[in-house]
């Protein structure tokens, strides 16, 4: 049984196959998409608990899948890898709801960590989403799903 | 003309092409006389003007006076000897030949004669012969024949005769008087009377001139009638030469024979052949006119001094003023183009390090993927020396990493942080990061710190960083032991000063230049970025400061940062 699921989703295909290897090796149930089109419909098909992409991508770039990602998955936490991408690309990551925002080359290690901080962020919200579903809140465990927690 | 302007338009035009402190010296120089001949042409010709307009108003004043005076003069002689003239008409008139004739009769005439009227000398009848028939007076005439004599020709001719002056035997000047009468009768006989002119010389005296003025008549021949203050007695030769014949009173100004300039105002008299003249020493008429010429210049070199100091002084502030603007444009176009130039090799740098990243992930993962698969295979051949050789590479690949990520810092447009903070805390703070390794180095850390240093608002975090960016060169230039000075200062109201001075092994004024380039390092390969100082630059630039350094081979270099107490609104490299 794997840990947790994690789409990852980068143009570079020498790099995202090699890290999607890496991390097969390291227990975690990964898929690759290669354009934000791609990971758009991988995600439809089959949602993943966290959503690893690029930021420069021809096509739909990273901010798109970002952008749509959080709308339609709240539960899937979105972790942002790149080369480019400057101060205001991350403070707009950030705004758009990024879990985090790291810069490549990344030490595996480094990586690891961080997608598992949001697989635990993502249970947590989930369980806590799930505690207000029980009592009817369906609102507020939407807003959880959304912004990490009620509105009220 | 056309030599006028193009004179002009050289004047006006500035050398671009010359050095500059000959340019400087040619523009200066070509102001001052542009001014110089704008002020100073006016002020000569207002001078020019005024000394020739009063010139000739004084002269006017001068003249005019004494053309009254000459003519009065006139009139007044004429009237004297009109009225001699016409007493002695008159005894030839109202008596008959044989009254005049009788010398008791004659001698009491004259007695009533000198009484009634002043300078008769003498009167005499003188039959149509030109024989003196009777006479009265001091000599002895008494049939004298005039007839072979010119004045007895004219008076049968003309009526009157009206002689100059002269001394004849009686010795002393004067003149005389002859009337011919024709009675009804058809008998002819002329009345001669002498008038002392003595008289003549009594008008002049009462005509109150001063010392420095003389009057006098003179003949057609130019003979003194009367005499003469100055130019001789009566009879001389006058030697002053009078001008041409005019009834009207003239003034004329001459040299006179002792060389004195003077003002001659004549006039001839309408009945007779004198003339009246009046002269007067221009030296002394003119001393007002001296005193105004004099004033006039002390007042036109006063001036022209003023205006000459006053011009070189202007053209001399106002060409230091152009050079410091010049300079200061200079130094401002310097220091845009320095910035320029950081900020487009920033730009660049920050190109290639986006790029390098993503092929630098390749290496990464690969290698990575290399270790992983060396890790999970405990019987892979030669399982140690792999394991290094990836290792070295991904440590290769890590310090990569640092140098594209700070590349990308040096370029970074962040926003500031900004708080009001004391820069002497941020300083302390800054120096406990460096505390162990100067203890250890045996550094010494010395600090000045203002004490009373007015809070700036700034940002914390980047403020650390460039201290700390010149405290570690600062570190590294020292070697072991030494001295690094930290101080601050209040520079003016708007900002603080911190200055950073090691004893380190300083930089070569080569080194100096591209201090704050990124890349640029004296360092071995490996120990540094080269991006310290260049990050630093644009860290105090940001923050709407300014940094110099100064240095020298071997004795060390000191930093200065002047960072201001507000930070401007956004700014960036």
């Amino acid at each position: 049984m794997k840990e947790f699921k994690v789409l990852m989703v980068d143009d570079e295909e020498e790099f995202v196959r090699t890290l999607d290897e890496r991390m097969q090796m390291r227990n975690v149930d990964t898929s690759v998409a290669l354009s934000g089109e791609e990971a758009m419909k991988k995600l439809e098909e089959d949602p993943p608990d966290v959503l690893l992409v690029d930021l420069k991508m021809p096509g739909m770039d990273g901010k798109e899948v970002l952008k749509r990602a959080r709308e339609a998955y709240p539960g899937v936490q979105v972790v942002m890898l790149t080369g480019h991408g400057s101060e205001a690309d991350e403070a707009e990551a950030r705004r758009l709801g990024v879990f985090e925002y790291l810069r490549k080359p990344i030490p595996i290690d480094q990586l690891m960590r961080t997608l598992k901080a949001a697989y635990k962020k993502k249970l947590e919200q989930a369980m806590v989403a799930a505690s207000f579903a029980e009592e009817g809140d369906f609102e507020s465990a939407r807003d959880i799903m959304k912004q990490g927690q009620p509105k009220k | 003309m056309r030599s006028i302007k193009g004179l002009i338009e050289d004047l006006l035009s500035i050398p671009e092409e010359r050095s500059t402190p000959e340019r400087y010296r040619i523009v200066g120089r070509n102001i001052a006389i542009l001014m110089l001949t704008t002020t100073l042409v006016p002020l000569a010709l207002m001078t020019a003007i005024n000394y020739y307009e009063y010139k000739a108003a004084l002269r006017n004043e001068i003249q005019a006076p004494m053309k009254t005076l000459v003519n009065k003069a006139k009139h007044s002689f004429e009237l004297f000897l009109a009225g001699r003239l016409s007493t002695v008409n008159f005894i030839a008139s109202a008596y008959t030949f044989e009254e005049l004739a009788d010398e008791k009769n004659l001698n009491r005439i004259f007695r009533v004669l000198k009484k009634e009227f002043e300078g008769f000398v003498d009167i005499g009848l003188i039959d149509s012969k030109g024989t003196q028939i009777s006479y009265a007076g001091p000599y002895e005439l008494q049939g004298k024949d005039y007839a072979d004599q010119a004045w007895f020709e004219q008076v049968r001719v003309n009526g009157v005769y009206i002689s100059d002056v002269f001394k004849g035997y009686r010795k002393f000047p004067h003149l005389a008087i002859a009337v011919q009468h024709i009675s009804t009768d058809g008998r002819e006989w002329i009345v001669r009377a002498t008038i002392n002119t003595a008289k003549l010389d009594d008008l002049i005296a009462s005509m109150g001139l001063d010392s420095e003025s003389d009057a006098f008549v003179i003949n057609r021949q130019g003979v003194f009638q009367t005499k003469s203050k100055f130019y001789g007695d009566v009879l001389d030769k006058c030697p002053v030469t009078i001008p041409t014949r005019s009834f009207e009173p003239t003034v004329i100004e001459r040299v006179d024979p002792l060389g004195r300039d003077i003002f001659l105002g004549y006039v001839y008299f309408n009945q007779n052949d004198f003339i009246f003249a009046f002269i007067k020493h221009k030296s002394d008429v003119l001393k007002v006119w001296y005193t105004l010429r004099a004033d006039l210049l002390i007042v036109f070199v006063i001036g022209l001094t003023v205006i000459i100091l006053g011009v070189l002084k202007l053209t001399s502030i106002m060409m230091k003023r152009m050079k410091e603007s010049d300079d200061r444009r200079t130094m401002a176009l310097r220091e845009v183009e320095h910035s320029h130039k950081l900020s487009s090799i920033g730009r660049l740098a920050a190109g290639v390090a986006h790029e390098v990243n993503n092929p630098l992930a390749v290496i990464n993962e690969k290698a990575g993927l290399m270790q992983d698969v060396i890790q999970y295979n405990p019987d892979f051949p030669d399982r140690e020396r792999f394991l290094n050789l990836v290792k070295a590479i991904i440590q290769s690949v890590e310090r990569c990493r640092t140098i594209t990520h700070r590349l990308l810092g040096f370029a970074r447009r962040m926003d500031v942080e900004v708080q009001l903070l004391d820069v002497n805390e941020v300083l302390r703070e800054t120096l406990g990061f460096l505390e162990k390794e100067a203890l250890y180095r045996n550094v010494k850390l010395d600090l000045d710190l203002l004490k009373n240093l007015p809070q700036i608002k700034s940002d914390r975090g980047q403020l650390q960083q460039v201290f700390l960016n010149i405290l570690n060169n600062a570190m590294f230039a020292i070697g072991d032991g030494g001295t690094i000075a930290i101080s601050s200062f209040e520079r003016d109201s708007e900002m603080i000063g911190v200055t950073i001075k090691d004893t380190g092994h300083g930089m070569s004024e080569e080194t100096l230049k591209h201090v704050f380039e990124p890349f640029f390092t004296t360092k071995k390969s490996g120990q540094g970025t080269g991006l310290g100082l260049s990050i630093t630059y644009g860290i105090v630039k940001r923050l709407g400061g300014d940094i110099e350094v100064q240095s020298k081979p071997g004795i060390g270099t000191f930093f200065t940062v002047y960072l201001p107490k507000q930070t401007p609104a956004q700014s960036g490299v």
